[in-house]
């Protein structure tokens, strides 16, 4: 208790105690939650050390470090829940300057539901993915270093969860990064797919520079980095015009690399080039939520930053819904999720961005668990099949019962059927956009709500043709496909049965969630208000409708039609080539700065800048030679002599190296540093 | 230990060259007395450059500690000044440590053609002339320092360089020389003009002076100081030499040498002239985002992985100059940050590649790859560095460039907001374009498969890191993993000295 008690006086003394949100009453675990991103991160330094020299090659240590940590999560959860206040504390990193603008930058951490229910998320996917890894990845050779980087992965993304300074949450966003980086990569005797983590780290650097140069222009605007303290003034008023509306659009510039949305959504269906279970981690927990956490945790500072939330709502249904069509024409049965996962990013940003704060919230929590468990479901089908191809699968419901039932039951999820958690989610958010429609009068909230009913029809649909082709009709591919083993089964039945269930947290009027994630700086309930029976009868009537029309076409083939040989084949080589956007960065940008423009530059450098240098050099020893022929020669005869001296001197120092003789040498060195100081003087 | 406050910089900056005295009476035959008495000489500088960290008051890091402080040559009023603040002690450490590193390297490796005495020699009367350049504070001891490197640097390259040496070496010999023609003009105008070669006195007595004379004397002090470093476009001699010279010249030039360049600006030139400062800063800005991007290009597009190295440094020393530039605390902490982080990191990418070369005998990055799957632990050092060298929070690399960013935020009094934001996002474009270039890079030479037994040089020696390499390189992994987790290690001494620097301009 001791140690609770300095705690509470540290927090005192150095937290910042001005809002009315800061309770200082930390229970017995809740001032230690800085231990669920820190054991992580020292886990992956055990492991990258000695986990060669570990029986288990290093497993054990990235397990229980987490399960610690979804531990820590779990109990501070429930003293949250059980009214203990949120905790921010920070320790300084360092300072600079004085006067009017010192530069006090901290680190610290920010505990309250959000920081909670993302623990709880990106803790329970990590531990699961990581009990499934032991048994997908244990052929791998690289089996330690993988495990090293899941730890570095997940601690980063808690590290950055819990920042209370934006520069905190800038480091752990970028830590993030370059862990995708080397897990994308990871089997990288393949240039494919180390080209794939260059692409993903180089498109999210791309948003990185936007995030960064958005906090400072924030810091320039309100004098500090600290998240609560923006947000108070954001709420007071305090920070207003023009520039606050750069800094929220800079801020998501970063947001739209790291959780995928239009037009840098690019890098995510090639990041399916890492391992099945870093996908899984990826798209559920550790990577493109960050975006969606940055806006939530910002939510006060985006909703008072002029128009800024309208370009963060368009921007979303726009990428719900291309993402969704693409989705349609994958045969990579990743690459169908990993177009989902953009897709539902979408409806998670547009949430915030028509102000449904809570069901933005709420989807991205439901969609970690049956995403996750699509992933690894997939990834499960993979290991059977040994291909990511859906034309390779067919009829596997017979051979893979678990993996089956687990991924049907995630699809409906996915798709918002009731009363599994994506209805409920989903439901939210359509209902949060008419909402916002209905009540602000806005065009760009009536957009969302379009988008997202023609999406949550297309989710369906696409996923039916998944379910269909995967596990329906005869077996395609090579071998006999097997179901995987026990490490790999129970966590997909973990996911499905957290499918059927953690909807029921959000039941509008009774569930707890709209009692833990409140909007910031409002006095009403999270959840809409404006909710009826019309709404979600109607939405899951649009979702049986798609998965209806999927079992038309793809299990009855009613319609054989060749869309290539009708009029709207050039829809489809535009859906098909991803609508050109990765062709035009690559042959648009990348591909001549790296070839054309590069060796341009160095041209010039060589040819231009350095052929001056060298043009002067040669003017110069043409000079002296006129200089020496006309001036020396027939004039000033006698400092011949002096000019033969120290060329016999240049030539001797030279001759001295060569035959190793160095003491001469050094010596003359000396001599050479002594007469110059002897000039000086004279001088 | 009071001593040290009147010996230990004399003894951190001439041990070394007393080093080089007793050598030469070592016969030349006896290659280990000859290491050893060359690494003993750099440990035992570095000790002395220790025992000053402890008697250093990190309170009053702005002002000018351990100082002495004697008559010179009284003709010309040049004194023997020297003394230690937060801006000098970080980079007077640096040149200690990384000299003292470079020392164990060579008992690992010498360069062809051997004669390890006269190498140490040279190396030993650098270190004396860079760590004096650090410690001067009177002009023309300075410049004695700053000449004194010259020499032994020209004859690493030129003797123990790679085809093209005696080019390289005496185009960096002359092109300094040249540049240094000019600052040494710019210390007699001042000297003429003020009556003094010291430079504190001529900071706090300040330059009574019109606004044309300043720059112009500003304008000598530039091209010293700008060919040093080198800024855009006085950069060309820079890949030459550092692709001849042998991997510790490399180390030594660009983990040192090239901030003697930057400290200029720093020490002198800004404190001093602040008023052309001001009028210079635009000019310094841009060429500093030009260097930035444009290095990156030219990295982009390099077959050779020590000329890409090379090119690189043009880059991070243009982050260095644009925070110069901003003339406001966060930006000039941020480029003595980075000077001390991009000595740390490019002193170790240039002990990687001169290491590659020294195991494949090439340096061709077509020639190479899937380094990783064969020397697994060369290749996470190699990953490592070249990460920390592109900026990722956490390492060494990222403060210096997000503060001298934050810094073009909002610059200085007396500067257009407008032109420093446009290049804030020339520097942000250019951090996209490094990440670019190194992890491309990487892939290549890290990644993929490694050349089969047929395709590498008849001489390939391909073994993993040794245990000396160990020894020579830990120190620089821990500081690189250090200084970025706590970046207070050089922030908290460089801060006081710059708002010392910065109260020039009434900040």
């Amino acid at each position: 208790m001791v140690n609770v008690q300095q705690a509470l006086i540290f927090a005192q003394e150095h937290g910042e105690t001005d809002t009315a949100e800061t309770v200082l009453d930390p229970g017995l675990i809740g001032g230690f939650v800085w231990l669920v991103p820190l054991l992580p991160i020292l886990s992956f330094f055990v492991i990258l050390f000695f986990g060669k020299r570990m029986r288990d090659r290093g497993h054990a240590v990235g397990i229980l470090s987490i399960g610690a940590g979804l531990l820590i999560s779990l109990v501070s959860f429930l003293e949250l829940a059980g009214g203990r206040g949120t905790i921010e504390r920070s320790w300084t990193w360092f300072e600079l300057g004085a006067g009017d603008h010192p530069l006090h930058l901290e680190f610290g951490m920010n505990l309250d539901f959000l920081t909670a229910v993302m623990f709880v998320v990106v803790c329970t996917i990590s531990l699961l993915v990581q009990i499934y890894s032991v048994g997908y990845m244990h052929d791998d050779s690289r089996y330690t270093i993988f495990y090293a980087m899941l730890s570095l992965f997940t601690g980063s993304m808690l590290f950055m969860v819990i920042a209370n300074s934006l520069l905190q949450l800038f480091v752990g966003w970028e830590l993030v990064g370059v862990c995708s980086y080397f897990l994308i990569g990871h089997y990288w005797e393949e240039k494919e797919n180390s080209s794939a983590a260059i692409k993903a780290f180089i498109t999210n650097r791309v948003g990185d520079v936007s995030l960064l140069f958005g906090i400072w222009a924030l810091f320039t605007l309100s004098g500090t980095f600290n998240i609560n303290d923006i947000n108070h003034m954001a709420q007071e008023g305090d920070l207003g015009g023009p520039l606050a509306v750069v800094a929220a659009l800079l801020l998501f510039g970063g947001v739209v690399s790291k959780s995928a949305q239009f037009p840098l959504y690019v890098w995510l269906p090639d990041a399916m080039a890492g391992p099945t279970p870093v996908s899984a981690l990826i798209h559920a927990a550790t990577m493109v939520v960050a975006g969606v956490y940055l806006v939530a945790r910002m939510f006060v500072f985006f909703e008072h930053a002029g128009g800024a939330l309208n370009v963060v709502a368009l921007i979303a249904a726009i990428t719900m819904l291309l993402a969704a069509v693409l989705a349609i024409v994958q045969d990579d049965i990743k690459r169908v999720l990993a177009y989902s996962t953009v897709s539902q990013l979408g409806y998670m940003v547009a949430a915030l961005g028509v102000g449904a704060y809570t069901a933005g919230v709420f989807h991205l929590f439901t969609h970690a668990f049956f995403k996750a468990c699509l992933f690894l479901g997939a990834g499960s089908v993979i290991h059977a099949v040994h291909s990511n191809n859906l034309s390779d699968m067919g009829g596997l419901r017979r051979y893979m019962p678990h993996t089956f039932r687990t991924f049907i039951i995630a699809s409906l999820g996915l798709a918002g059927i009731f009363p599994l958690a994506g209805f409920f989610s989903k439901d939210e958010i359509i209902g949060g956009a008419l909402r916002s429609a209905s009540e602000g009068d806005q065009a760009v909230a009536w957009v969302v709500f379009g988008s997202a009913i023609i999406t949550a029809f297309l989710t369906a649909f696409y996923m039916a043709r998944a379910c269909i082709k995967a596990f329906w009709g005869e077996y395609r591919g090579h071998g006999t496909p097997h179901e995987s083993p026990g490490s790999m089964v129970t966590p997909l039945w973990i996911l499905a049965v957290g499918t059927l269930t953690v909807g029921f947290l959000g039941i509008p009027v009774i569930g707890p969630f709209q009692d833990w994630i409140t909007v910031p700086g409002h006095e009403h309930h999270g959840f809409s208000t404006f909710y009826n029976l019309v709404l979600p009868v109607g939405s899951v009537l649009v979702a049986l409708l798609g998965i209806y029309l999927g079992y038309l076409i793809f299990y009855r083939e009613r319609w054989r039609y060749d869309i290539l040989a009708g009029p709207f084949a050039w829809a489809y080589r535009f859906v098909e080539n991803k609508y050109f956007l990765d062709d035009l960065y690559l042959n648009g940008i990348v591909n001549p700065t790296k070839g054309a423009i590069a060796r341009a530059t160095y041209w010039s450098n060589q040819h231009i800048l350095d052929g001056a240098v060298n043009k002067v050099a040669a003017g110069t020893v043409g000079t002296a030679q006129v200089t020496y022929d006309v001036l020396d020669q027939q004039i000033v005869d006698y400092a011949v002599n002096g000019a033969a001296g120290i060329t016999g001197l240049t030539g001797g120092i030279l001759k001295y190296i060569q035959t190793g003789n160095v003491q001469r040498y050094a010596a003359i060195l000396f001599g050479a540093v002594v007469i110059f100081v002897v000039l000086l003087v004279l001088l | 230990m009071g001593w040290i406050d009147d010996w230990g910089v004399a003894l951190a900056t001439f041990l070394p060259a007393l080093g080089a005295i007793v050598l030469l009476f070592v016969p030349s035959v006896q290659d280990r007395t000859v290491k050893l008495i060359g690494t003993i000489s750099t440990f035992l500088a570095l000790v002395a450059g220790i025992l000053i960290l402890f008697r250093f008051d990190y309170g009053r890091s702005g002002e000018i500690q351990l100082e002495v402080d004697t008559q010179w040559i009284p003709t010309i009023d040049a004194r023997y000044h020297v003394g230690l603040d937060g801006i000098s002690l970080p980079l007077l450490e640096l040149s200690l440590l990384v000299t003292f590193l470079c020392a164990i390297y060579l008992w690992f490796h010498v360069p062809e053609p051997g004669k390890v005495k006269a190498f140490f020699i040279l190396m030993l009367l650098l270190e004396t002339g860079m760590n004096g350049s650090f410690v001067a504070l009177d002009l023309i001891l300075f410049f004695i320092f700053w000449e004194l490197v010259l020499v032994p640097m020209y004859f690493m390259i030129g003797v123990w360089g790679g085809p093209r040496r005696e080019y390289a070496a005496v185009k960096f010999f002359l092109y300094t020389l040249f540049g240094s023609v000019f600052m040494l003009l710019g210390f007699l105008a001042l000297y003429l003009q003020a009556g003094s070669f010291d430079m504190l006195e001529l900071r706090s007595q300040g330059i009574d002076a019109s606004r044309t004379f300043q720059n112009l004397v500003f304008l000598g002090l530039f091209l010293g100081f700008a060919i040093k470093v080198p800024m855009w476009p006085f950069h060309t001699w820079l890949p030459d030499a550092h692709t001849e010279a042998p991997t510790v010249g490399s180390v030594l030039l660009a983990a040192i040498l090239l901030k003697m360049g930057t400290y200029g600006f720093v020490r002198i030139a800004i404190p001093i002239l602040p008023e052309a400062a001001v009028d210079f800063a635009p000019i310094i800005g841009i060429l500093a985002v030009i260097a930035i991007i444009y290095g990156a290009l030219c990295c982009l597009a390099q077959t050779d992985l020590k000329r890409l190295i090379a090119f690189s440094s043009v880059g991070h020393m243009g982050f260095v100059m644009l925070g110069i530039a901003t003339l406001n605390d966060a930006g000039v902490n941020g480029a003595i940050f980075g000077m001390v982080a991009h000595g740390l990191i490019t002193g170790m990418l240039f002990f990687i590649a001169g290491s590659v070369h020294e195991r494949y005998h090439t340096r061709e990055i077509g020639e190479l790859g899937g380094m990783l799957a064969r020397l697994p632990r060369f290749g996470t050092l190699l990953t490592y560095t070249a990460i920390a060298s592109l900026g990722l929070p956490g390492l060494a690399g990222f403060w210096g460039e997000a503060l001298a960013l934050l810094g073009s935020y909002q610059p200085g009094a007396g500067l257009d907001p407008v032109l420093f934001r446009i290049l804030m996002v020339g520097g942000g474009i250019g951090t996209i374009l490094t990440a670019g270039y190194f992890l491309w890079t990487l892939q290549r030479v890290n990644l993929g498969r490694h050349p089969e037994a047929a395709r590498l040089h008849p001489h390939a020696r391909i073994i993993d890191v040794q245990p000396l390499e160990w020894w020579a390189w830990a120190p620089l992994l821990v500081l690189i993993l250090a200084a970025g987790v706590y970046p207070k290690l050089v922030l908290g001494v460089t801060d006081g000295a710059v708002q010392n620097v910065l109260r020039s301009f009434g900040g």
